[in-house]
């Protein structure tokens, strides 16, 4: 069943060089309970494309076209909502972690404060239950002596524990929906590893769906039920995770994976890599976006902009030239 | 922290205040103008022609007579409390109105009262005009025979109101408007920071002096005009500090849980910018001090017979050919008290200046 359908949805921002389309025609779904991975290389639109869900890209970026249906008792069109409507729905039923648990919290508040603040501004409760409730939330998020945690400020708090906080106050609200944008990039691997391990077991104790944003196949690996590639701000290809990790078919998606080191590779091998780097934004390239960079580019991939197109069941590719999965 | 769980927490402001004490100058400062605040919060105790407590007998015009302790120093003090001091009218003794002159009734055998350590009110005139220094008066007296220690201690009053109140009504402005340019930018901003940038070209004194040809020359309108001049650097400050905490990303954090504008803005983004104003309003209030004495001193500020360190000066000047004594007094208490107000803003950007940090000041 699905939470949030978000169809064509394109994001311009008009810059003195030019207008720059950062999210272009992407459409994809998050299905209740399911984590959704949005894969990418920096500036590939990923981001952008979670914020605007929310109204927060600012100017001069705008939502210049698509919908994002949220599914509920009423249908509701999140790109449509006035900044009012939005902000009951931001934190309560859709939640945001961010990638700097260092900065993401206010430096003059105490955790407990700030989550508080979170339970208050969505639903009204005495000041003790939501205090109640924030230590509550600091026990699940397995932050160890919560009663005395929730009266610290964030500096006293290592990066992993702030990360915890935060999705504690994200989570405070019980919301449908939570947008991790690269919630463990600045972590360790160690405390990564334990914050998706976190992220999987409230996501199984609440059913809550998840749009998870990373550049890291290896985050992907752990935690995806679907995973979305974007490229040069259109997506290139969608599928669920196994399906993927079996049978990449997009040449994009297969150097990324090709990029990866494994445990079975020759010591002496070199990493392979993409050649060339992501296309400047304001002058991408005609025809697909990826033609100069691939390996298997034909004269045809100069001129026209592939659509997505499913090959292998449940898993459309923006690729005119390959073949569904034949050579896996 | 861990060891000591019930120890609290250690905020922004508790580890500035923690860096603060080990400046010894900044104490210094600090604990002066703690005394200078107390001395203009207790002067009806420490100057007065009546006493801090007496104990009197009283024939009123009835013929009743009374023997009561009275306390009309204390009662003064209280007085200068805007809200509790009329209900101290109406209540009982010993903290009721003496309704009879003090030293006209004042028997020495029958009566007892303890004195102030200054025993002379500030508008009090004598016959001992133009002294010097003495046992009797500390500071001697002016032209009028009033005792300019006990002038000088209501002076203090007039200054610290002066620099409080006008800087807090510049803080007021300055932090909102701030604020509210940073946080918005665009078209808002542009408005804000033009009338930041109109302001910034009045000499303020002269300013004040143009104003105070129409309005008459009373401390509260020389007040407001210092705060409605002077919040232009607070304003700046905060603009440009809430310029750069606005792309942090808690304050995305906080639109993301639903927080709205304002709420990001003073409850989120203020707090954290307060560090540099608060520098900028503690020599506010240096630079207040001294224009209020200046216009005293001109003659546009406190008006005769009221006390302000400036007016003493004036009337100091005037002698100043023939019993210089009066000019060393006043013009000590305005240099200390300014330059404690310095002092403490410069330490006070030390200490929350992070890359001063460490360094000890």
């Amino acid at each position: 069943m699905t939470l949030l359908s978000i169809r064509n949805l394109s994001v311009e921002f008009h810059t003195e060089e030019g207008i720059v389309r950062a999210v272009d025609e992407v459409s994809f779904d998050i299905p209740r309970g399911k984590t959704v991975c949005l894969v990418g290389e920096s500036g590939c639109g990923k981001s952008v494309s979670a914020y605007s869900l929310l109204g927060l890209v600012s100017p001069p970026g705008r939502v210049v076209g698509g919908e994002a249906l949220l599914k509920g008792e009423i249908e509701q069109d999140l790109l449509k909502l006035s900044e009012q409507e939005l902000r009951s729905i931001r934190g309560n039923r859709i939640s945001m972690i961010f990638q700097e648990p260092m900065t993401s919290l206010n430096p003059v508040f105490t955790i407990g404060d700030q989550i508080i603040e979170a339970i208050l501004s969505h639903q009204a409760m005495s000041k003790g239950k939501a205090r109640a409730k924030a230590i509550s939330m600091l026990e699940q998020v397995r932050i160890p002596a919560p009663e005395q945690r929730v009266d610290e400020y964030p500096h006293q708090l290592s990066g992993g524990m702030r990360q915890r906080a935060l999705i504690a106050m994200a989570l405070a609200t019980e919301p449908e929906l939570l947008i991790a944008d690269e919630p463990t990039t600045a972590l360790d691997v160690t405390i990564q590893a334990q914050i998706l391990e976190l992220l999987k077991e409230l996501q199984a104790d609440t059913g809550l769906s998840v749009l998870f944003i990373t550049h890291d196949l290896g985050v992907v690996a752990e935690i995806a039920d679907e995973v979305v590639v974007m490229y040069a701000s259109r997506v290139v290809e969608k599928a669920p995770a196994r399906e993927l990790f079996a049978n990449p078919l997009h040449p994009y998606t297969r150097g990324l994976f090709n990029s990866l080191p494994s445990l079975g590779g020759s010591a002496d091998g070199r990493l392979k890599t993409i050649e060339g780097s992501v296309p400047d934004p304001l002058a991408f390239p005609t025809g697909c976006k990826f033609w100069p960079r691939c390996e298997l580019a034909v004269d045809g991939c100069r001129e026209t902009e592939p659509e997505l197109r499913t090959l292998a069941a449940d898993h459309p590719v923006a690729c005119d030239v390959i073949e569904g999965g034949a050579d896996d | 922290m861990t060891e000591k769980g019930n120890e609290k927490s250690t905020g922004f402001w508790r580890t500035a205040w923690k860096r603060y004490r080990k400046s010894r100058m900044g104490m210094l400062a600090l604990a002066f103008l703690g005394l200078l605040a107390a001395i203009a919060f207790f002067a009806p105790m420490i100057a007065n022609d009546e006493p801090i407590v007496c104990r009197m007998e009283y024939t009123n015009a009835d013929g009743a007579t009374t023997n009561e302790l009275y306390f009309p120093g204390v009662q003064e003090t209280l007085r200068q409390f805007p809200w509790v001091g009329p209900a101290l009218f109406s209540a009982p003794p010993p903290f009721s109105r003496m309704d009879f002159k003090f030293k006209k009734h004042f028997k020495p055998g029958r009566d007892w009262a303890i004195m102030p350590p200054v025993p002379f009110s500030p508008l009090e005139t004598s016959e001992d005009r133009i002294q010097g220094y003495s046992g009797r008066h500390w500071l001697g007296t002016d032209e009028l025979g009033r005792d300019v220690m006990a002038r000088l201690i209501y002076g203090t009053q007039v200054s610290m109101r002066v620099g409080f109140i006008s800087m807090g009504i510049a803080a007021l402005i300055g932090l909102c408007l701030g604020a509210i340019a940073g946080y918005f930018g665009g078209w808002v901003d542009m408005i804000i920071s033009r009338v930041i940038e109109i302001f910034m070209c009045f000499p303020v004194f002269f300013l004040i002096l143009a104003v105070l040809a129409w309005f008459p020359p009373r401390i509260e309108n020389i007040m407001i005009i210092i705060g409605l001049t002077r919040w232009v650097g607070i304003a700046r400050l905060t603009r440009g500090e809430v310029l750069r905490l606005r792309e942090l990303e808690y304050t995305a954090a906080a639109r993301a849980l639903g927080a709205g504008p304002f709420r990001i803005v003073f409850r989120h983004l203020l707090p954290n910018a307060l560090a540099p104003a608060m520098v900028s309003i503690t020599f506010g209030i240096a630079g207040a001090i001294l224009v209020e004495s200046g216009l005293s001193w001109l003659g546009f500020g406190v008006q005769a017979p009221n006390p302000s360190w400036g007016n003493i000066l004036r009337d100091g000047y005037g002698l100043m050919a023939t019993t210089p004594h009066m000019i060393p007094p006043a013009c000590a208490a305005i240099f200390l008290a300014v330059l404690c107000f310095n002092l403490v803003g410069d330490t006070l950007r030390d200490v929350i200046d992070p890359r001063t940090r460490g360094r000890g000041t």
